[in-house]
């Protein structure tokens, strides 16, 4: 197994930069997950890595093997790598295990190993009865299987998966993402992962790349970027949250409740450092009002079933989302304790 | 009933005629053309069916037919395919003027093709005899030979193979080739396992268009097999008719049955063919994947070049020089270059220029008629049933997928006497070779007409419908110039396709009736070859231009249109 460096890539198209200067040290085995809004250089960055686009800059290294850079171009077929398509790529032409069988065909491989190995494959994503049918003749999540399978079945370097659940449903797409866990966790290969969806990305991944604009933002654990976003713009793409101004701390600081409040309690003028507060840190008082507390009020709920979400206004005009295990009326008074904030980083 | 409700039913009532008369009008060749071959049937082995059967001129006329189409096919199929999988994977540079030269030997027609190859070699050809290098006189022209005919059957269909192939290359989603590259298939297993396979459909059909094109094809035989007596049987048609006039019409009736089966029988073999291998392709088609030619691209480039200089190139200069001697034989040097030929044909107002003028009359007339019918015809069209639209569009195009010869019979047969309640006689007049022209072409001016129509947001019609449009309201000030540049550039293609026909009018022609393409092949087989070049070079000019036009219209046109751009 060996580790995928990405070493400041830039691709041009034209003059417009798809990706700039972005690198990533990505370990062996691990799984990564590329996450950004539509347009911001995913696509391109897993091309490259797949060797279907060359590189405006930078370099693209697995192990010590440089796969890309200005001079070098390894093509793709090269790599040892596997890639999962979004619109699964199924060759019509062939039958279900032949498509399944094709990478091994072009390794040479055939008589029993071969057919043995297809066989495991197809069993592994549970596809054994399909076997001989035509793609054409397979609903989406069982096409998106044998795409999976046509992956498995080699034991590639490198995995790359381009939103291969963006076409599924919503119930099919919680069992694919419990086959790409076991995927993973059996075939040890390095996974990359490109989503515009959080919440995929953040069941999925080992270490999560942020992107904006074809820029790297953020590269992190899901646990950190969830905790300590770097900007207010990663923050508010992952998860939920309310941004306050408070006169505390400084950029990369968690600030304790006694911290938060009081820095929440100065004059405007002195508030300059942006918090992220995260709705399950508010408390909301509903009954005795006690003296630290701030007051808002309730401008709208939500009910979302295990809880209600309350759209609070604090009396600074800034808006607040909270948690809450019972209904509120709309236009009440309530006292709030926030008990942890993380201070962002200022927009450039 | 109120106003609106009357009037709108009026209008349907009016289009509906107009397209039952036009249905109606596209199968009468081919019944009366059905009704003569086996109307005699029960005159038992007297019967001309049978006769035509028995004869064995008949079989090798059809062996032959068979023999040049096929292999004319296969030379389509190589040139065609490399063009097209160069042109549309490959990262090749300049592809739209390759497109545009590799298409223009489709529009040319096929005697002015057949002359210019015919200038290129032999003893006789002034280009040679310029260079110094033709052959001594008295040794044989080698085009005057099946495989002659075959090499520019198969020239003058490559085109269909390379469009129908392109279609398909471009409908292949990238990811297709990407997923099989990354596997780990090299760039020549990839052709091999992925790409032929996916396209087959599109080489089939390619394939099968180019031999039911080559069988009906009349000027490339006529010039090159018939001075030495190779009969296929469009030609064998023609001479028969030329030699014994109407009185071989039930014979001639006969034959034509044969080879417009024969071709019906292409027809439907593609059609079963192209479902077997037709597939429901998923994914993004955009744009087709670009296989990098590195350091080949210079060699393939001079490849396909070099093949456009010998199959294009080379026999257009050969005509040009041929159209500057003074005469036959005569090597072009700067004291020999004349524009002689060309004041003949331009300047003086005889036979020549009449027949220039009959075939712009003809095609001109024949191209503002069908746009004018095309326009409601694809209106009511579109209106009906999917099953009763391609049922009616199958009788309209049955005119123009059957070989030219055996419309040309069947219109003999149907005007040869006075029309019945009218009284009008067709036969010997300019009015035969029109009415059979709007026959055929009729399927050219509507196929962009209804595929524009069938793009159109039904939405914009009803938004003038509920502002107060009545129909031809409708029709007139919201369809008709949205579909403006596709009823045009309908029009333009029927022009081009009726000014340099040949098939049909070969058999329609009468003294004073001669159209261009009949002037061609006359001045040649008279002798005349110079004349013939001038007239040759002039047409392609024309053809080319005609082209630019199209090309320039393109932008605003529904896809697939103009055949030569993708
Ligand atoms: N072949 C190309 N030529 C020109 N521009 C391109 C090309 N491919 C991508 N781009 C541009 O590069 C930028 C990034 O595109 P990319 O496909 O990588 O986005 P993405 O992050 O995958 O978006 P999505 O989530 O919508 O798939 C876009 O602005 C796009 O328009
Ligand atoms: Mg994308």
């Amino acid at each position: 197994m060996a580790g995928l460096t990405i070493d400041s890539v830039t691709k041009c198209f034209g003059e417009h930069p798809a990706v700039e200067a972005l690198s990533l040290d990505i370990a062996p085995g691990e799984f990564v997950a590329l996450l950004g809004p539509s347009g911001c250089g995913k696509t391109t960055m897993l091309r490259m890595l797949a060797g279907f686009e060359s590189l405006s800059e930078g370099e693209i290294r697995l192990g010590g093997r440089i796969l890309a850079s200005r001079e070098h171009h390894v093509a793709p077929e090269r790599r040892n790598m596997a890639m999962v398509f979004q619109s699964y790529a199924l060759w019509p032409n062939m039958s279900v295990a032949d498509n399944v069988g094709y990478p091994l065909k072009l390794r040479r491989l055939a008589g029993e190993t071969y057919r043995r190995r297809v066989a495991q494959a197809l069993s592994l994503v549970g596809l054994s009865p399909y076997a001989e049918r035509s793609p054409q003749e397979l609903s989406g999540g069982q096409r998106q299987r044998v795409a999976l399978a046509r992956c498995l079945v080699t034991d590639p370097d490198v995995v790359l998966l381009d939103e291969p659940l963006a076409n599924l449903d919503r119930h099919l797409r919680a069992s694919m993402e419990q086959s790409f866990r076991e995927f993973h966790r059996r075939t040890q290969a390095t996974l990359v992962y490109v989503t515009h969806d959080q919440s995929e990305a953040m069941a999925l991944a080992d270490r999560i790349a942020v992107m904006r604009e074809g820029r790297l933002v953020q590269w992190a654990t899901p646990e950190t970027l969830y905790r300590q976003p770097r900007t207010a713009w990663v923050a508010s793409f992952i998860g939920q949250g309310s941004l306050l101004n408070v006169a505390a701390g400084r950029p990369d600081q968690r600030l304790e409740e006694a911290m938060l409040m009081r820095g929440l309690a100065s004059a405007p003028a002195e508030r300059t450092q942006p918090v992220l507060v995260r709705p399950e840190h508010v408390t909301v008082l509903s009954d005795a009002l006690s003296p630290q507390a701030l007051c808002g009020r309730v401008e709208s709920v939500t009910f979302r079933g295990e809880r209600y979400e309350l759209y609070l206004r604090l009396e600074s005009g800034e808006a607040l989302l909270a948690y809450h295990h019972a209904a509120l009326d709309e236009g009440r008074q309530v006292a709030l304790i926030l008990r942890e904030g993380w201070c962002l980083e200022p927009e450039t | 009933m109120t106003p609106g409700l009357a009037d709108s039913s009026q209008h349907r009532w009016l289009l509906t005629l107009l397209m039952l008369v036009i249905v109606a009008l596209s199968l009468v060749p081919s019944l009366r053309l059905l009704m003569e071959s086996l109307g005699g049937l029960g005159q038992g082995s007297e019967s001309p069916l049978w006769r035509v059967l028995q004869a064995e001129s008949t079989w090798r006329a059809l062996w032959r037919s068979l023999y040049t189409s096929g292999l004319g096919m296969l030379i389509a199929l190589v040139l065609g395919s490399l063009f097209a999988f160069v042109i549309t994977l490959t990262d090749i540079r300049g592809k739209a003027w390759l497109v545009f030269c590799f298409m223009l030997p489709m529009m040319i027609p096929p005697q002015v093709t057949a002359l210019s190859w015919l200038q290129l070699f032999g003893p006789a050809s002034p280009l040679l005899k310029s260079i110094g290098m033709a052959p001594p006189l008295g040794s044989p022209q080698p085009l005057y030979s099946a495989e002659g005919i075959a090499l520019l059957l198969g020239i003058q269909s490559a085109p269909l193979v390379f469009l129908a192939l392109r279609t398909s290359l471009l409908s292949l989603p990238r990811e297709l080739v990407e997923a099989a590259r990354i596997s780990g298939a090299r760039q020549a297993q990839v052709w091999r396992q992925i790409i032929l396979p996916v396209t087959r459909g599109g080489l089939i059909a390619g394939a099968a268009m180019a031999f039911i094109s080559s069988l009906g094809n009349f000027g490339i035989p006529a010039m090159l097999g018939i001075p030495v007596g190779y009969y296929v049987l469009p030609t064998l048609i023609y001479q028969r008719m030329a030699s014994f006039g109407t009185g071989v019409l039930a014979e001639m009736a006969s034959l034509s049955l044969l080879i417009g089966m024969l071709a019906l029988a292409g027809v439907a073999l593609q059609q079963a063919w192209m479902k077997r291998s037709r597939f429901g392709l998923m994914g993004h088609s955009g744009r087709a994947h670009d296989f990098s030619l590195g350091r080949w691209r210079g060699g393939v480039t001079a490849l396909l070049v070099t093949l456009l200089l010998v199959i294009l190139v080379a026999p257009l200069v050969a005509l040009v020089v041929s159209s500057l001697v003074p005469a036959v034989g005569v090597p072009l040097t700067w004291e020999t270059v004349t524009l002689n030929a060309y004041h003949e044909v331009i300047g003086r107002q005889g036979a020549t220029w009449r027949a220039v003028r009959n075939s712009l009359w003809l095609a001109g007339c024949a191209a503002l008629v069908l746009m004018l019918c095309s326009l409601p015809l694809a209106y009511r069209l579109q209106r009906l049933p999917p099953r009763w639209q391609s049922l009616a569009l199958s009788a309209i195009e049955l005119p123009y997928a059957l070989p030219g010869v055996v419309l040309a019979v069947a219109c003999i047969l149907l005007f040869v006497r006075p029309i019945p309640v009218i009284d009008v006689a067709l036969y010997g007049t300019l009015g035969l070779i029109f009415v059979a022209y709007l026959m055929r072409f009729l399927v050219v001016c509507l196929k962009p007409v209804a595929a524009g129509l069938a793009q159109l947001d039904p939405s914009l019609e009803e938004a003038a419908q509920l502002a107060g449009a009545g129909p031809w309201r409708r029709l007139g000030g919201i369809v008709l110039p949205l579909l403006a540049p596709a009823l045009f550039a309908g029009g333009l293609l029927v022009f081009l396709l009726a000014v340099n026909e040949l098939t049909v009018s070969a058999l329609l022609w009468s003294a004073g009736n001669e159209t261009l393409g009949v002037l061609i092949f006359n001045l040649d087989e008279g002798g005349e070859s110079v004349l013939a070049a001038a007239v040759s070079v002039l047409v392609v000019l024309m053809v080319a231009t005609l082209m630019l036009c199209l090309s320039l219209l393109a932008p605003r046109l529904p896809k697939g249109v103009v055949p030569w751009q993708g």
